[in-house]
């Protein structure tokens, strides 16, 4: 059996207001997902969920990921496992660069076993900057990027990039983009688009969220969910994207009688 | 072994074989020293941050030790006793100090030649009396000071025991026109329990001339109490450039009060880091006067405190002249039931016009039960100025914690990342690698343990 991310009946609560509300999904590597919906709607507090943020709390529910029950793993845990979240708001750390901070992640994503939580043993120098170089030149990022502090004065599309790039070091075998495309101009949608797009194949499965189908431009889901209210309400193919396009969300929030929030995308505090 | 009280007889002692003139000034310290109070947290404002005197009976047990600590170290000449360190290697120059005794001196011949002079105080006191007189607690650390900094009352009591006390230390003498790139590396130990290190350290760069010193408090032992009251005196001449690093780690048992002062001539330049790691209550008083125009100071700071410990800091930029600039940045982690306080004033006198001055002060809480105090001050006097000045305490930041998790880094690993990123700003402006590679090794073992 290939890895899949099997999501049953969540429910996820922020600061005691319920979110999700019971969602489903499941997504098998080598699989491309999108999971769209307006603000509001739970997106951002799935994918906060799922990767472990203390502030999310798991009401009920199980999220399963190659056989094992992530729910009772930490966040580093999950990411070992092959699980990685390309976040909408990238936090910035001062102080510690790019290079220094991926030769970390990788070296214990790639760890052996973890004997407790210390003692992970970098992975060597001249191999990391080998690899790193590789995967910055097929993103088509500057070298000088690596030098820079983890995400501190980053713009907005170079904070997308950045997270690409973790994408592609760490090599994971499911990969939530939580908005990846919000807050870009149409040049760095194209090229965050083309870089994830790359990126896709056998190996990898991806749930693309977002409320918005101009990445899917570049990265053709074969499956796309809509999610409202916290739960999801319809399941298709891409054409469910156009119909999104052409109509918006008014004509599936009637169809299911949920009523427009107006609640602002939450954020993680 | 031999204890003191710090007695006037004791005084006496020290001072028999001195010149007539420090047996004097020893004995001026003494009276001044018995005539002020101890520090008092509810009664004098420097100290208020520093113990709370009505939860824990802090400063009288310290007082105890005071009078309990042994002195062996009064004659100079007295045979070298412990460890020998075998870590030091020679190179431009080295000096090694186990309980104020001297152990080992190196100059190198070229700066020898060069006329560089670089001794074990007590010598120096006997080889180059007059030079010590000009400068020993006459110009920078002085009992009596019409300074702004200098009126604090209890800084003053340590400053007059250490005038009356003081055992140990060193000076260097660079002459005119001679410009040391290599650094020299100084050893100030404590090694046998309840023992007192009561070090003077004189630099003398005079005009021209460049020096760079890196030195270590350290003890022998984890578990052996002691007692540091030290003052460093830092003179740079007209357009010399000098570097003093110091770097702080006595064990958790050492109480460590030190009055540190530089007075920075016109268009010269100093850089002063200083890392503290070590002692259960430390004490620093430490000053920068930017006297002739165009001087220049840089201080960095950069402590990491843990278990109970206990650091409290003040530090002045005294700018007297027109065109001068300091700039100061601490930074602090704290971990366990730590605390830490800073308290930073610019002073700029009336005709220290065209200053411009900065301080910061931040601190990273790895406990909610670490407790960080910041003050920054300003007192400004001059007309055309610029005075920048900001503080910052706070949790280490459970979003960049998940961050980092996210990736598949450990809490640990992540907490490690996060505080040597907090540091870097520091670390980046430490000129030298060698001294930020040891710092790194300190902070790592801070983490681990």
């Amino acid at each position: 059996m290939s890895n899949a991310l099997i999501i049953k009946d969540l429910h996820i609560s922020v600061q005691g207001n319920e979110i999700i509300k019971g969602l489903d999904i499941t997504v098998k590597q080598g699989e491309v997902h999108a999971l769209m919906g307006p603000n509001g709607s739970g997106k951002s507090t799935l994918a906060y969920g799922l990767m472990g943020h203390p502030s999310y709390e798991i009401d009920s529910g199980e999220v399963i990921f190659n056989g094992v029950d992530v729910l009772e793993l930490e966040p580093n845990e999950r990411a070992k496992l092959g699980l990685f979240l390309a976040f909408q708001y990238p936090t910035a750390i001062p102080g510690v660069s790019m290079a220094n901070f991926l030769r970390s992640a990788v070296s214990a994503v790639r760890a052996k076993e973890t004997n407790g939580s210390e003692n992970i043993e970098l992975i060597p120098m001249r191999e990391f900057r080998v690899e790193l170089r590789e995967k910055m030149a097929q993103l088509d990022m500057d070298e000088a990027f690596a030098r820079r502090y983890l995400n501190d004065g980053f713009s907005g599309g170079e904070k997308k990039r950045a997270e690409i790039l973790q994408l592609a070091m760490l090599e994971p075998k499911i990969a939530v983009l939580d908005e990846t495309d919000s807050g870009l101009d149409i040049d760095a949608v194209r090229i965050v688009g083309e870089s994830v797009s790359s990126l896709v194949g056998p190996e990898l499965g991806v749930l693309i969220i977002t409320h918005y189908p101009r990445l899917l431009d570049y990265i053709r889901p074969q499956f796309v969910h809509i999610l409202l209210d916290g739960r999801i309400v319809e399941s298709g193919g891409y054409e469910l994207t156009q119909l999104l396009e052409a109509e918006g969300y008014d004509p599936i929030r009637e169809k299911h009688g949920i009523e427009e929030t107006g609640q602002v995308e939450e954020t993680v505090q | 072994m031999q204890t003191s009280d710090f007695s006037k007889d004791f005084v006496e002692k020290i001072a028999r074989d001195e010149p007539q003139w420090m047996r004097d000034r020893r004995l001026e310290a003494y009276s001044l020293y018995e005539s002020l109070p101890m520090p008092h947290t509810t009664e004098d404002d420097t100290w208020r941050r520093t113990v709370d005197m009505r939860t824990q009976d802090y400063w009288r047990r310290t007082r105890r030790h005071l009078r309990g600590f042994a002195v062996e170290n009064y004659h100079p000449a007295a045979e070298a006793n412990g460890s020998t360190s075998t870590e030091v290697a020679d190179g431009t120059g080295v000096l090694v100090q186990v309980d104020g005794n001297p152990q080992h001196t190196y100059l190198s011949p070229e700066l020898q030649k060069k006329s560089v002079y670089f001794a074990a105080l007590h010598t120096a006191l006997k080889e180059r009396g007059d030079l010590i007189r000009d400068y020993f607690m006459t110009k920078a650390v002085t009992l009596e000071t019409t300074l702004k900094s200098g009126n604090i009352a209890t800084h003053n009591t340590f400053d007059a025991l250490h005038g009356a006390f003081w055992q140990g230390g060193y000076v260097l003498h660079v002459p005119k026109g001679v410009r040391i790139e290599e650094p020299l590396r100084v050893y100030i130990k404590l090694s046998k329990d309840q023992h007192a290190d009561l070090s003077h350290v004189l630099l003398i760069a005079e005009e021209d001339s460049q020096i760079v010193i890196i030195e270590d408090n350290a003890s022998a032992n984890q578990d052996t109490g002691g007692f540091h009251c030290g003052a460093v005196e830092i003179f740079a001449g007209q357009n010399a450039n000098v570097t003093y690093v110091q770097v702080q780690h006595w064990n958790r048992q050492v109480w460590n009060f030190a009055s540190q002062r530089a007075v920075i001539s016109k268009d010269a330049q100093l850089c002063w880091v200083t890392a503290t790691f070590g002692a259960r209550l430390s004490k620093l008083n430490q000053a920068v006067v930017l006297e002739g125009n165009g001087a220049h100071a840089q201080l960095l700071g950069l402590a990491f405190t843990d278990a109970r410990q206990h650091l409290d800091v003040s530090t002045a930029q005294e700018h007297l002249s027109p065109h001068t600039t300091s700039d100061l940045l601490y930074r602090n982690v704290l971990k366990d039931r730590s605390q830490t306080a800073w308290g930073g004033n610019i002073y700029v006198y009336p005709d220290a016009n065209y200053t411009d001055a900065y301080q910061k002060n931040d601190n990273l809480l790895l406990s909610e039960r670490a407790h960080a105090d910041t003050l920054p001050g300003l007192e400004i006097e001059a007309h055309e100025v610029r005075c920048t000045h900001g503080a910052t305490a706070g949790q280490i930041d459970a979003d960049q914690v998940f961050y980092l998790m996210s990736r598949g880094i450990p809490y640990d690993l992540a907490e490690k990342l996060i505080v040597d990123g907090f540091f870097e700003p520091v670390m980046e402006r430490i000129p030298m690698d060698a001294v930020r590679q040891e710092m790194q090794e300190f902070v790592s073992s801070k983490l681990e343990t």
